[in-house]
């Protein structure tokens, strides 16, 4: 909401000078945010000046300048060049002389153009910033102005005045006006306030008027209060007065006709909004009605609308003439010719306004005052601002003409207990106070122990005691409220799992990698790539390019890498723990929600949480670019899988978990170089490099990646059972085994430990060898493996017996074979 | 006169050490050292021949070649030990580096500022007998407005910038807040409650230098018997100067949330603010509504809570002087870098 200074001013007490700024100043203490201030940005002498003759002059480009000279109030005239052709010798116009600045930052100085000198500029209504008309320049007399000729012409349009813009929160629906504004000033400075709304009502009646919801939303009529009355003899062509124009302006709002504009002004004035029927247009009485089903309303904006059957309707015997609130017909609109006005002034349903306001994309003034509450007592003040002001500026007379229709309202008392806002606040508030407090922003209130209040009409939100206490607490400042610390319990401190987590992410950064945070926003191809858990799409993404939530971190790691290499970084190591998203089987479906006035029941609370998708935590690592790079003397290594199995090996290891790797195709990996990554047989990731063409389309190098599923990994970590360090010396074998090509070093090592019994403390595949010496088919696996007893210094014999059963083993196994050593 | 005499073993002596100082390194000294104590020397040659002299000369004999010998081991060992030191020196300065030439990391690893700060509100909480709670971050809607006290037709439920999940039906979204948890935390713990719900959360922003549609929030919810707006200002002061240091100050300006009443904005003096100490907006906090407790089943007679939230990315900015919102989501390495592990 933007507040003109000269208007709010009209209302209140501002302190002379007043600047935007310290109003904001004194409307954020009581909840109004500031924006930002609004200037109409002309400075310097601009006066008003009167063409005393000119001279058209047909210019070699086509154009016919004009030379005039200006009487602006000084011993001599002005010479000063002009562009338009609008007006007449004797007129009065805006003269900007050298010296001031127009907006845009536009310096006027005399200039030479057309072979003359141009003392100064004549300046239209854009120019000024006044308004948009560009069609020439201003002429006074359209505004209805005869001024003094060298009169300070900034002060005449009301070019000095500006406005504060402040937030307005969508409970406070009554602070989009003058009004609620200058009220919410008054309570913050301690002014005086009057309230525009407090004159005598004009209203009619003998027209045909029904109001009939036969399809309420949510139980709620969708018309509260619906007043029409017949403003007769207007004169729709007369021009708007310029300090409406330039209040209009500082709002916000552009100005377009006499009609219009003193609506749009009595909107913002009072808070109600209003529609202007052109009454001869009308087409027999008017009823107000749901939408049915095919009706179509071109509206004011000339766009031609479906209407649905929830839209609240204004009508006459044509059709539809209007959405309720929202915006009017096209066919009943205002124009310079009309005469007879039929004023709309209606109170209706939030929630019917706001949903056809989003329905129909139709976010306007009106709708958005409607969606936070109107003031139902205001309806026919606001008649009676539009009728005065439309007499005197468009000769219009209320003829007593119209119809009303205004049911009971709903009495609202709310119980405030006494002592209520202090246990809340915390703060000692006596009875008087909460009382004065109350009444100060037009509750009406009454007892002691017990507060009785009635809010006022403007003030839908309140509604609880605890709305009260607000309003309480702000208006005898938040600044009063003490400071304490409140004890808790003995907390039980980080849980096991994000104690867990917090040691990985900090071993993976201490082991080289970079944590990233990507978006998980992806394509749809992109999340295909590693393999196919259902997606959830999104209604309205950001970029229609990635509507899909991932279903893999992978993706986003490698943009992140991509971007990185792009920028020059070309060996990295990056990583993110985060949540994927894999479609529940009812992911789909709608599930009935469950009341909120008290605690659902459980198997409500389990429908809902059956309905979100599944949201495991992974953990993702990606290497590109070397593993070491070039030092004196040493060559690079390029990073490849090896990194990553390290890397995984080494984030299970911390966790004590136990992995092993089998060989496995996984999507999007290298078909060679790709393993699924196990912990107790269960698959808990994949490890690899990713495929070389997929790196090459996102113009990267040979990539290393795995991924994890941190949750599973989380949920398997059990306390250590710590076995002995047992310090007898250790004997050291290496052994090599000739197996076929295509069984698993990791298989053959598994039986070699299966094989070789108690003694064996660790066993590691150290190469694996074709070529020659070996047959065709055939591979050389070698293992270099240590065995410790307990309780002895083992001998070679204890060492060799249990080597030559893992062997026996691995022969009868596999098919193994001792390779001579 | 016996051969075994003084100048004869003098003249051995002088010959013997003559050899030994011949020698340029260990290697070669030990090449020799059968001639010069082995039993190719002859002082062995001498010891030997003793055996053949006249009784009564042998122990005169004896006493003058043990004498020289130890003479000639004691020469022998201390030049073995001049040039085994002086191999080792040797090989010392030819492994020797230009070790700077070598002062660089290969890969620096870093935690993300973000997660790290988050850490770091968790355990200002954790500090003082908090929990940390956690939740979905794709949740139902009954979860992110409707518990919270969002009419389905009030603007606040439009005013949160929502992504949807399709179809819309499924009445699924992506949370608009952290608050979610606290509704989660309100149904499943018990009475009293502290808990912290730190979290990445969606609002459909376009990313530009200050905006980003996924961004990280940190919201504190207590639930206890008698707890007041004072309270609420005294954990926010508290947990303040725990992030901006012991000058740092809070201040409460009125403001509206629909899960809050009364609700306020949330100002933190900022001591070591860029361009000098001020004022800055930090967050959102109030009392619970209570029709935010009667949804999770807590009696708003019995029990009042205070909750507040606010931006983890807009803290990192004016904390650490963070410039631009891009650089905390688009994964550039340089930019975590720049924290380590710590923020």
């Amino acid at each position: 909401m933007r507040v003109p200074l000269s208007w709010i001013s009209e209302f209140t007490e501002l302190p002379k000078g007043s600047k935007p700024e310290q109003l904001m100043a004194d409307l954020v203490k009581i909840g109004l945010e500031e924006e930002q201030e609004h200037f109409f940005e002309v400075s310097g002498p601009v006066v008003v000046g009167k063409v005393v003759e000119f001279v058209d002059e047909p210019q070699s480009n086509g154009k016919t300048i004009r030379w005039c000279q200006v009487d602006v109030g000084e011993s001599e005239n002005r010479g000063i060049v002009c562009g338009a052709s609008n007006f007449a010798e004797g007129d009065k116009v805006v003269v900007t002389l050298p010296g001031s600045v127009l907006p845009g930052n536009f310096a006027i100085a005399a200039r030479s153009t057309y072979g003359h000198t141009s003392d100064g500029m004549i300046a239209s209504v854009k120019e000024l910033g006044l308004g948009d008309d560009h069609e020439g320049i201003l002429v006074l007399s359209t505004l209805g102005l005869d001024p003094k000729i060298g009169e300070d012409a900034i002060q005449l349009l009301g070019l000095d005045d500006s406005a504060a813009e402040i937030n307005v929160t969508p409970d406070r629906g009554y602070c989009f006006s003058i009004r609620g504004v200058a009220r919410e000033y008054s309570h913050a400075t301690s002014t005086k306030f009057t309230d525009p709304a407090d004159i005598a009502s004009v209203s009619g009646d003998g027209f045909e008027l029904k109001v009939q919801d036969n399809s309420p939303i949510r139980g709620k009529n969708g018309c509260n209060r619906f007043e029409l009355v017949e403003l007769a003899g207007v004169d729709a062509s007369a021009p708007t007065p310029a300090w409406m124009m330039s209040r209009l302006k500082l709002a916000g709002m552009r100005s377009i006709s006499l009609v219009v504009d003193i609506t749009n002004y009595v909107m913002l004035e009072t808070g109600q909004p209003t529609h202007a029927y052109d009454l001869d247009l009308l087409t027999g009485g008017i009823t107000v009605r749901r939408a049915n089903k095919g009706e179509k309303l071109k509206t004011l904006d000339g766009q031609l609308r479906d209407l649905h059957e929830e839209d609240l309707l204004i009508t006459d015997e044509s059709g539809p003439i209007g959405i309720a609130g929202v915006m009017g017909g096209h066919s009943t609109e205002v124009s310079d010719k009309t005469a007879r006005v039929l004023i709309e002034a209606a109170n209706f349903d939030p929630v019917s306004i706001a949903r056809s306001a989003r329905r129909h994309k139709l976010p306007s003034e009106a709708s958005k005052r409607f969606e936070r509450g109107v003031d139902p007592l205001v309806a026919n003040k606001a008649i009676a601002r539009i009728a005065q002001l439309l007499a005197e500026y468009g000769s219009a007379k209320a003829t007593g003409f119209g119809a009303s229709y205004f049911p009971d309202l709903e009495p609202v008392e709310i119980e405030l207990p006494a002592g209520f806002a202090s246990e809340l606040v915390g703060v000692d508030y006596s009875v008087e106070l909460q009382k004065q407090i109350l009444q100060q922003i037009g509750c009406q209130v009454s007892g002691e122990d017990v507060i009785m209040v009635e809010p006022p009409s403007w003030r839908p939100d309140l509604r609880h005691k605890t709305d009260l206490v607000e309003e309480i607490a702000r208006i005898d400042g938040y600044h009063k409220i003490a400071s304490r610390l409140p004890v808790a319990p003995p907390g039980s401190g980080l849980t096991q799992n994000q104690q867990l987590r917090r040691k990985l992410a900090d071993f993976l950064a201490a082991s080289g990698m970079v944590e990233t945070l990507n978006y998980p926003f992806l394509s749809s191809q992109e999340n295909q790539i590693f393999g196919k858990p259902k997606p959830v799409r999104l209604e309205n993404p950001i970029q229609e390019d990635f509507p899909e939530m991932r279903t893999s971190l992978m993706p986003g790691l490698m943009q992140a890498a991509a971007r990185n290499v792009s920028r020059g970084l070309v060996s990295g190591n990056l990583y993110e723990m985060g949540s994927v998203f894999w479609a529940a089987p009812n992911s789909e479906s709608s599930v009935a929600f469950p009341d909120t006035a008290s605690r659902p029941e459980q198997k409500q609370l389990d429908a809902l949480d059956s309905q979100i998708p599944e949201q495991p935590e992974m953990l993702a690592g990606l290497g590109f670019g070397d593993r070491k790079p070039m030092l004196p003397g040493e060559k690079s290594e390029p990073i490849d899988f090896k990194l990553a199995i390290d890397q995984v090996f080494s984030v299970l290891r911390v966790l004590s978990l136990e992995p092993n790797l089998v060989n496995a195709e996984n999507p999007g990996l290298h078909p060679g170089r790709s393993a699924d990554v196990l912990v107790g047989g269960e698959k808990v990731g994949f490890v690899g490099e990713l495929h070389p063409d997929i790196a090459a389309s996102y113009h990267l190098p040979r990539v290393s990646l795995f991924e994890l599923n941190l949750r599973k990994l989380l949920a398997m970590v059990e306390p250590v059972a710590a076995s002995a360090v047992y310090t007898f010396p250790a004997a050291t074998q290496d052994l090599s085994l000739v197996v076929d090509q295509s069984l698993e070093a990791e298989t053959l090592r598994q039986t070699l430990i299966q094989g070789a019994g108690e003694l064996l403390e660790n066993i590691r595949t150290v190469d694996v060898y074709q070529g020659k010496g070996i047959p065709d088919g055939k591979k050389s696996v070698t293992f270099s493996m240590i065995y410790r007893a307990p309780d002895r210094t083992l001998t070679q014999e204890e060492a060799s017996e249990s080597r030559n059963s893992a062997v026996a083993l691995a022969t009868s196994n596999h098919g193994a074979e001792l390779r001579g050593v | 006169m016996s051969e075994i005499n003084p100048d004869k073993i003098a003249q051995l002596i002088a010959e013997a050490e003559k050899l030994i100082n011949s020698a340029q390194d260990i290697d070669q000294l030990k090449s020799l050292r059968s001639k010069i104590v082995g039993d190719d020397s002859e002082i062995t040659n001498l010891n030997a021949s003793i055996k053949n002299l006249p009784n009564e000369q042998k122990a005169e004999a004896g006493k003058l070649v043990g004498q020289a010998k130890a003479k000639i081991s004691n020469s022998y060992s201390e030049v073995e030990q001049r040039l085994a030191a002086e191999q080792k020196n040797l090989q010392l300065k030819n492994e020797s580096v230009d070790m700077s030439a070598y002062a660089n990391l290969s890969q620096q690893g870093a935690r993300h500022p973000l997660s790290l700060m988050m850490e770091q509100v968790s355990d200002a909480f954790v500090g003082m007998g908090w929990e940390i709670a956690e939740g979905p971050e794709l949740e139902s809607e009954w979860f992110n407005f409707d518990a919270l006290n969002f009419d389905q037709d009030h603007p606040a439920r439009a005013m949160q910038d929502t992504f949807f999940v399709s179809p819309l039906d499924a009445k699924l979204v992506l949370r608009t807040h952290t608050s979610p948890v606290q509704v989660r935390s309100m149904l499943e713990r018990d009475i009293p409650i502290y808990v912290l719900c730190p979290g990445r959360v969606f609002r459909t922003d376009e990313l530009d230098s200050t905006h980003t549609p996924v961004f990280h929030q940190v919201e504190g919810l207590a639930i206890d018997k008698g707890l007041t707006m004072a309270d609420l200002k005294g954990t926010l002061e508290h947990f303040a100067r725990k992030m901006f240091g012991d000058e740092a100050e809070i201040r409460l300006r009125p403001s509206y949330f629909p899960f809050t009443e009364p609700s306020a904005e949330l100002d933190v003096w900022h001591p070591q603010a860029k361009g000098g100490p001020r004022w800055v907006e930090w967050g959102g906090c109030g009392m619970v509504n209570p029709n935010v407790l009667k949804a999770s089943g807590i009696d708003p007679e019995q029990y009042s809570g205070f909750a507040f939230g606010m931006g983890i990315e807009r803290t990192l900015m004016f904390r650490n002087g963070v410039l631009d919102m891009r650089d905390m989501v688009e994964g550039d390495m340089r930019f975590a870098r720049q924290f380590g592990v710590r923020v």
